[in-house]
């Protein structure tokens, strides 16, 4: 039989129509897609897509499951060594790792790795009824600092081979940036929560409202009897542009924006928690998370809005799929274009005028490519002269996020560096002994995959350090 | 969940609760706060912590009804539940070594300058305290700032009670009569605090302010509580969250942050109608 050179398509909600809902735009492959996708792969001998996983998903065995039409016993390899497939099948940059090295994908377009984890764990998800049991505990105590991918994959890892584990959230529900950061169109909050569920009826202890460096110290969480931390706290703090204007109203933080819309769920009829909705929007900055932003305003029914980024297409970081997405909804792309100055009303004769103070416009000016910077990327520079307004009501900074000091502080003997990333060996071990760190509160942000390899990696070491205490 | 201790009304439009929060009672010092949330659905609120009682495990808070989620909140009763309360929060007011104090409260901001001028009187300081609401019928705490205060001058704007006027008069008479305060430590609404500094001013005495910004994390997040601080010429941008809430009041652009407090106006006018309504047919 001749192998299709392409992958199945995603089917996707019309791009007219879901960018005004916020259900999730990609709707799942069916059972014959996927059946008919898995049988694209080679099996080949090498297996370099398991090499480019983070985790080490042992992905031509659940292929080869699918293929079989047994997607139970898929869902059960994946879930030997990912704690989270629903959510990586759905936000993991595939593209840049297992699918990159897809031996298919040498000659046609590779298998279409991330799609069908997605669908083994919405199968699983749909059909499903027995919840995995706990293992025989083994009488150890570990804290966990921080519910987001990092932190339930470790929690998840060390559960698995008997470790009492609680995990501590400061906010109100658990699952970090993957309820407060990715929208529900990308993301869907139930999958978040089902994933957390799972954990639990695995034995781990989710407690919510406690901020670790305030509630409680990593010295107290020793003095309870855990023997080891994982911090994955996540790169909390969010970066502004300091540019003048950035304190009138309508000014947000992309991690502002987004915790209002998917944690408090302002997106919602009549919420409790307000954002400013429709108008002129525009997003400054690239990445996945100024895609969220511009995705999730355009939603909140927007009339326009814009992608500010300094740099052009070619070096815009955010992932490809999103960007398409993004451009098919109607995002507009100014790029090579960087913010100067945000305008905002002021009426010098009535100081009481409702709308002083509120953003009018967003002043920019035009950039070019310069020479590489040590990355290697092109330095923008600006073109002298070329400043413009766009008429905004709203402006969103999605330009990074610094990690959290907030542990740091209040955690004697944790060393960080000069970006304020917790410092860590190959293992996660910190300065401190019996106190392990992973995720963006290391690297600062990163993806979600990237972290839950962390913390896969921190319980690893922290099994083999309390196993060797026996 | 976590379960309103006791409730007891200060005034008709201010409630105290105590809630039963061990953790957060073992480690609340004064000038820090919480955030919580009365319901599933519920927006986060900041509120500052007014006491606590490790014994029993309780904190104890003062809020003023005036939105949605406060209506909510003092519709509920002794005995039932909140589902969110996290803190403490933010950094407890510096109060080490001070010797001579006065502490300006306006309305339900005495709520919070009530329990540092507590910490300030148990640490030996001499504590001077000016409260002021609009009429008598709002006045709240008096005893509790008698009983921590080595002076107490209560003023009204409407004159029913104490003194006739504002709480920026008594504080220049003191100044001006040669008092030397350490520091003015001043928590109420905006324009007082401004005023405050604006009194200070020309005497060269500290003034310490307690910022209450609009929150939603509490933990240094969203930025969303942002606030800029003219240190040496230049401007610093400052979270209140986690830098604060206080800060040096000389330093504090008030403007920006009245103008930034009325972000969602219309909307928290609204959305406190419709909680009025909802309860009006309930009650």
């Amino acid at each position: 039989m001749a192998i299709d050179p392409k992958k199945h398509e995603m089917p996707t909600q019309e791009p007219a129509v879901r960018a005004r809902n916020f259900k999730e735009v990609a709707l799942g492959y069916e059972e014959d897609v996927a059946v008919a996708e898995a049988l694209r792969c080679l099996n080949c001998k090498n297996k370099p897509c398991v090499s480019g996983c983070p985790v080490n998903i042992r992905i031509p065995e659940f292929i080869a499951k699918i293929k079989e039409g047994d997607f139970e016993a898929a869902y059960q390899i994946i879930s030997t060594t990912s704690s989270l497939p629903a959510v990586c099948g759905r936000v993991c940059p595939q593209e840049t790792q297992c699918e990159q090295k897809c031996t298919l994908g040498i000659r046609f377009e590779p298998v279409a790795i991330g799609r069908l984890e997605r669908f083994v764990a919405d199968w699983h998800n749909a059909h499903s009824t027995e919840a995995p049991a706990a293992a025989p505990a083994n009488g150890h105590r570990v804290a966990v600092v921080g519910s987001g991918p990092s932190g339930l994959t470790c929690a998840g890892d060390l559960a698995k081979k008997g470790y009492k584990v609680t995990v501590y959230e400061a906010l109100h529900t658990a699952g970090g940036v993957l309820v407060y950061g990715i929208p529900e169109f990308r993301l869907p909050k139930t999958i978040v929560a089902k994933e957390v569920d799972t954990l639990k009826s695995l034995g781990v202890d989710v407690e919510t409202n406690v901020v670790i460096g305030k509630t409680l110290t990593v010295d107290e969480l020793f003095d309870m009897g855990y023997e080891a931390v994982f911090i994955g706290s996540g790169a909390g703090l969010p970066n502004f542009m300091n540019i003048p204007g950035e304190a009138y109203k309508g000014v947000y933080s992309a991690n502002e924006f987004l915790t209002r819309s998917n944690l408090m769920k302002a997106y919602k009829d009549e919420p409790d928690t307000p954002i400013m909705k429709g108008g002129k929007v525009a997003v400054v900055g690239g990445g996945n998370v100024a895609m969220d932003a511009a995705r999730t305003a355009l939603r909140l029914g927007a009339e326009k809005v814009y992608i500010v980024y300094r740099r052009s297409m070619d070096e815009l970081p955010a992932r490809r799929e999103e960007v398409e997405h993004a451009e098919e909804e109607g995002i507009e792309f100014r790029l090579l274009t960087n913010p100067v100055e945000i305008l905002g009303y002021n009426n010098e004769n009535d100081p009481r005028d409702a709308k002083n103070g509120f953003v009018t416009s967003i002043k920019c000016i035009k950039m070019q490519l310069g020479e590489p910077d040590e990355k290697g990327r092109r330095r923008p520079v600006p073109i002298a002269g070329s400043e413009f307004t766009l008429d905004v009501d709203v402006v969103i900074m999605a330009i990074g996020t610094s990690p959290n000091p907030l542990i740091k502080n209040t955690t004697n003997g944790l060393e960080v560096n000069s970006h304020g990333g917790i410092i860590v060996n190959e293992g996660g071990l910190t300065s401190r002994a019996s106190v392990y760190a992973g995720g963006d509160a290391v690297t600062g942000a990163a993806t979600v995959i990237s972290a839950m390899g962390a913390g896969k990696i921190a319980a690893k070491s922290i099994d083999e350090y309390l196993s060797a205490k026996n | 969940m976590y379960k309103i201790v006791t409730k007891k009304s200060l005034n008709p439009t201010v409630t105290q609760m105590e809630i039963e929060a061990p953790l957060v009672a073992n480690k609340a010092k004064a000038g820090q706060f919480i955030i919580l949330r009365v319901d599933e659905e519920g927006e986060r609120i900041p509120l500052t912590v007014a006491g606590t009682d490790k014994q029993n495990g309780t904190v104890k808070i003062i809020f003023q009804i005036v939105g949605a989620t406060t209506e909510k909140l003092n519709h509920k009763n002794q005995g039932e539940y909140i589902q969110d309360f996290v803190g403490p929060l933010g950094v407890a007011t510096h109060i080490e070594g001070l010797k001579n104090v006065c502490g300006v409260g306006g309305g339900v901001g005495c709520a919070i300058a009530m329990p540092v001028a507590q910490a300030l009187h148990a640490q030996g300081a001499k504590v001077t305290s000016i409260i002021g609401f609009r009429n008598k019928d709002l006045l709240i705490l008096e005893d509790e700032f008698k009983a921590c205060s080595d002076k107490l001058v209560v003023m009204t704007d409407d004159g029913s009670y104490g003194r006739h006027g504002n709480v920026t008069v008594p504080l220049k008479e003191m100044l001006e009569a040669g008092e030397k305060f350490d520091m003015i430590i001043t928590i109420g609404p905006l324009i007082m605090m401004k005023f405050v500094v604006a009194a200070a001013k020309p005497f060269g005495v500290p003034v310490t302010a307690s910022m209450n910004p609009i929150m939603i994390d509490g933990t240094g997040m969203c930025g969303g509580c942002r606030l800029t601080l003219n240190q040496d010429g230049k401007k610093v941008t400052k979270f209140a969250c986690v830098d604060g809430p206080d800060f040096n009041g000389y330093e504090i652009d008030f403007d920006e942050a009245m103008s930034r407090g009325r972000t969602y106006f219309d909307f928290e006018r609204k959305a406190h109608e419709k909680a009025c309504n909802l309860f009006k047919g309930v009650d």
